[in-house]
């Protein structure tokens, strides 16, 4: 799903005189607030939120019922929102006595039948890597939340870093499927929090919401939809009778429907290889039939469509972009307008899902530039995917591929727009 | 022991204490060559009892080892406040380790010692009760079941201070938090089943386990003291109001924790080998509504009776289980 710059309309005057602080119309028209004022649509809420505030709200509002967590900073006012909020809707919080706990707590409530979640930071993101493992490999409806900071180990608690990109995709071991999505701003912390259960729940997988310790504390103005407008997907369950019931069934869309535990259906889960009915299997070919299928299940048309999301703005005619996620895009959108401003041809290609990749998209942009710049708040996560996909592009279509030049912060700072337009100029 | 020669009246005013006291008898705090491994300069909130229950416990602590010691530090409010950018309050080896590990690395260290043939070489684990109870307790357990040479001092402020209050497992019932429910016919914690850490640390039979208080320095001393003295896994578990978390007022910490000891809501008492050889008595009895008034988180329990008579019954039954009066039981 890409957003197009026309949705953002960004005016900027062609002839626009030199000025030292040239104003820039930033807004984005918002079809929603558009409605709101000529008054067909009611029932919308604005708002101030925080990031973490906003995930908390996203999370109940698409239904998680059940939220397991344990403090650490800068995610744990996630925890103190669902603490203050989910018994009004009739959930359950429950504070674990750690990090693992609270992932496992929330997995065993999710294969209950129930939507979960659970949020941390990086320390307590790494202690939930192997539950993670167990998720994909149960098919898990489950959503994580990953409020990054500076790493490794207790690293900057209070500080802002992106150096988890590597670590949510391939954290725990094994080969496994996994959405990981990145918003860069409060309104998309809301948003990509409902698109998350909605992943979860439809894919059976777990998805990484991966925001950071800036969007997380920043307060920002946002509009929600109102409650009954708010696109809600629950898993599939199955129909019919209870015998041969296959938990892990081969079905048409390639998920199998889950039956909550203790609803009449049989329900046996394991972190072994298991076969279609969940038992434990050594059959080579079961092995490969189900271990293909766990990744086969998001690389079909609609769940690509639906997983796939890149925000694309001034890349119609660019040919020097950036490829930004998270906070860094903010600086990215400024760098962008200010370049053009001066007449470069840049653009911004910002990937919303991180995991997996945008074959679609990122491809075709990366195979038409002259020149990619990718900030990031780490040593060089991102960039390697985006190289992978630059250099299949060119060997495939045999052109010469962009050149590729990393920016790279990893002091607690961010990256300003002024670093990253220096990179379009040079 | 020295501390038990104290009478009270020298003991009321901790400095006026020392003075009357004979030289041999003072505190470690009172001798002009305490080592002062904790500095001052760090960045504890004023009325903190942990900075204070910290310092007298490491500083006797290298009294009772020779100046031969090494400290691992779990995360918690004593690593932040102690070590703030750029700086170090510690005059000691010492390593913050990470938040649930600090029993564990402990245990690496002195294992070193013992490999290097420094056995004189002590060590001592450090963490709140969020690393100790929640998180730390499977490395604290193992530790233990071990019986590595290590004491670990439990700073028990009752909940997560460092990342805003959040509630621990070993938060009282009733009490309020950041993360537990505001409103409704229970506010505050759960009233669960508790989660007594120096008792479980009594079930793994470990040498020296003792409960001790901020209010009560020469006997939180002696108690440091006493297990630098004994070799094997040794836990100690210091009282330490928090005036932020617990919303009261930073003069009244000793307050606080000399009215928790005496209502029965903290016995105080030692135990060796799983058996319990000394429990503090109490010298005079106030009421629990005493030591919640003066604590914020406790508003609350005044409208709810029900929570109030839970509290009290614990009290009550701390009371009969440790004979902390001297006319129940046995007594003395």
């Amino acid at each position: 799903m890409a957003v197009t710059p026309s949705s953002l309309n960004v005016e900027i005057p062609a002839s626009a005189p030199a000025r030292r602080h040239p104003k820039i119309d930033l807004r984005v028209v918002d079809p929603v607030r558009a409605a709101i004022r000529d008054g067909s649509v009611i029932g919308v809420r604005r708002t101030t939120l925080s990031g973490n505030d906003a995930v908390a709200k996203g999370a109940l509002e698409v239904g998680a019922r059940f939220f397991a967590g344990y403090p650490i900073t800068p995610s744990s006012e996630i925890l103190e929102y669902v603490a203050k909020h989910i018994f009004r809707c009739g959930g359950t919080y429950l504070q674990m006595e750690d990090e693992i706990s609270s992932i496992a707590a929330a997995i065993g409530a999710a294969l209950g039948g129930v939507k979960s979640f659970t949020a941390t930071s990086g320390p307590g993101f790494s202690l939930k890597q192997e539950n993670l493992g167990y998720a994909c490999l149960t098919e898990c409806p489950l959503v994580v939340v990953n409020v990054q900071r500076g790493g490794p180990s207790t690293g900057g608690p209070t500080d802002v870093g992106q150096s988890d990109v590597m670590q949510a995709r391939w954290g725990t071991h094994g080969d496994h499927p996994v959405v990981v999505v990145a918003p860069y701003s409060v309104q998309e912390c809301y948003e990509e929090t409902i698109r998350a259960f909605n992943l979860s729940e439809r894919y059976r997988i777990p998805v990484i919401v991966l925001t950071d310790a800036k969007i997380s504390q920043m307060k920002e103005p946002v509009t929600l939809p109102a409650q009954d407008a708010i696109p809600i997907v629950n898993r599939a369950k199955p129909i019919g009778t209870q015998q041969g019931y296959e938990p892990f069934g081969l079905s048409p869309t390639g998920i199998p429907p889950l039956a909550g535990m203790g609803e009449g259906y049989r329900a046996h889960f394991t972190g072994l290889y298991h076969g279609r009915d969940g038992l434990p299997t050594r059959d080579p070919k079961m092995i490969e039939e189900q271990m293909l299928r766990i990744h086969a299940k998001l690389e079909t048309p609609t769940a690509t469509a639906e997983i796939r999301k890149t925000e694309t703005y001034f890349i119609d005619d660019a040919d020097v972009i950036v490829v930004a996620y998270g906070i860094t895009a903010r600086a990215a959108k400024d760098a962008v307008v200010q370049a053009r401003r001066e007449g470069l041809r840049a653009g911004l290609l910002r990937p919303v899902t991180l995991w997996p990749s945008d074959a679609e998209v990122l491809p075709e942009v990366l195979g038409r530039v002259r020149k990619v710049v990718v900030p990031e708040l780490n040593l060089g996560q991102y960039i390697t995917e985006i190289q992978r996909l630059a250099y299949e592009s060119a060997r495939r279509n045999q052109i010469v591929p962009p050149e590729i030049v990393p920016l790279n912060r990893v002091d607690m700072q961010l990256i300003s727009p002024a670093q990253i337009l220096q990179e379009l100029r040079s | 022991m020295a501390h038990q020669q104290i009478k009270f009246y020298q003991t009321g005013t901790f400095t006026v204490g020392n003075r009357l006291l004979d030289q041999q008898l003072r505190t470690v705090q009172a001798t002009a060559d305490r080592s002062n491994s904790l500095d001052s300069g760090h960045r504890a909130c004023q009325g903190c009892g942990e900075a204070l229950g910290a310092r007298f416990a490491i500083d006797a602590a290298m009294r009772a080892t020779d100046n031969q010691l090494i400290a691992t530090n779990a995360t918690g409010c004593l690593e932040v406040f102690t070590t703030p950018s750029p700086e170090s309050a510690w005059r000691i080896p010492w390593i913050h380790s990470l938040f649930g590990n600090a029993a564990s690395v402990a245990t690496g260290v002195a294992a070193a010692m013992r490999v290097k043939g420094r056995s004189e070489v002590r060590v001592i684990a450090q963490g709140g009760d969020g690393g100790t109870t929640d998180i730390g307790f499977g490395c604290l357990s193992g530790m233990f079941e071990r019986n590595d040479d290590v004491l670990y001092i439990c700073y028990d402020n009752q909940a997560y201070m460092n990342t805003g209050v959040q509630r621990s497992s070993a938060t009282p019932g009733a009490a309020r938090t950041a993360t537990t429910q505001p409103i409704g016919d229970q506010p505050g914690a759960d009233f669960g089943q508790g989660k007594n850490v120096p008792l479980i640390a009594m079930a793994h039979d470990i040498p020296y386990v003792a409960t001790a208080s901020v209010h009560d320095l020469h006997d939180l001393e002696a108690k440091i003291i006493k297990a630098m003295a004994l070799h094997g896994s040794r836990y100690v578990q210091i009282f330490v109001p928090c005036p932020l978390g617990w919303g009261a007022h930073p003069q009244d910490t000793i307050k606080i924790a000399r009215m928790a000891v005496e209502c029965g809501l903290y016995p105080l008492f030692e135990a060796e080998h799983g058996e319990i050889t000394n429990a503090t008595k109490i010298r005079s009895r106030v009421d629990v509504t005493e030591y919640l008034k003066i604590q914020r988180r406790f508003a609350h329990v005044f409208k709810n009776p029900d929570q109030l008579a839970k509290i009290q019954a614990i009290a009550d039954a701390n009371i009969q289980r440790f004979e902390l009066l001297s006319t129940v039981g046995n007594g003395q």
